[in-house]
């Protein structure tokens, strides 16, 4: 089992790719460690997640299987 | 209830009479309807066109979330929500929602309600393009712009 991570407008242009796959480390247990574990660094100001397609929070839990998005603020409508 | 993506231009009148076809209009007094359409400028600069990426499956689910939720919150008879993905040229409707109710402070305040909660959370993201050919991501949707 991994964790799916995709990200989204300006965000995935700063990444460089869309998205990651990981299996979960043990050291990860939130959304917001998932992105330290990733890049290294921590979540850029006013980053906003989702897990499994909705709504979460940087300290939102995660588990393998999980679908995990990051982006920036939504400007729809 | 009906929530809609489309990705080419749509008219959002011909959505309302469509779905006022299949309404018991004579029990809904009051019908409160927005339409969004892209402009041509934005922060001082001239905007070419518009590129709208969406988050396919979570953005239709947010838009059903968010009007399954107004309709828990007032006495509304039907909601119509429709958005446009992909590129937009200007004076192209970007957003439609129209609400039908018995009465008219329903219908209006769930129209603005919606409306609100599309443009802050329902994943969309928008793209400009400059005359220049340059491209730049608009970076937030302020309060009540």
């Amino acid at each position: 089992m991994t964790i799916s991570i995709q990200y989204f407008a300006r965000l995935r242009d700063e990444v460089g790719r869309a998205g990651d796959a990981t299996a979960k480390p043990d050291t990860v247990h939130t959304a917001g460690d998932l992105w330290r574990h990733l890049h290294d660094s921590p979540p850029p100001p006013r980053l906003m997640v989702a897990i499994n397609q909705r709504h979460a929070r940087l300290d939102s839990p995660v588990a393998d299987g999980d679908e995990v998005a990051f982006f920036p603020p939504v400007t729809g409508g | 209830m009906a929530v809609r993506l489309f990705s080419e231009p749509f008219d959002p009148w011909a959505l309302v009479r469509e779905r006022e076809r299949e309404l018991p209009l004579e029990k809904l007094g009051a019908t409160s309807v927005f339409v969004g359409r892209m402009r041509d400028f934005n922060d001082d600069r001239t905007v070419q066109g518009l590129f709208l990426e969406h988050y396919p499956g979570m953005t239709e689910r947010e838009l059903e979330r968010i009007v399954l939720e107004a309709e828990a919150r007032w006495p509304v008879d039907a909601c119509e929500v429709a958005h446009r993905v992909g590129a937009v040229n200007p004076s192209e409707t970007l957003v439609l929602v129209a609400v039908w109710s018995a009465h008219r402070i329903a219908a209006r305040d769930a129209c603005a309600e919606i409306l609100e909660r599309v443009k802050h959370e329902a994943p969309f993201w928008k793209r400009e393009r400059l005359v220049d050919g340059s491209e730049r991501w608009v970076e937030t949707n302020t309060p009540g712009s």
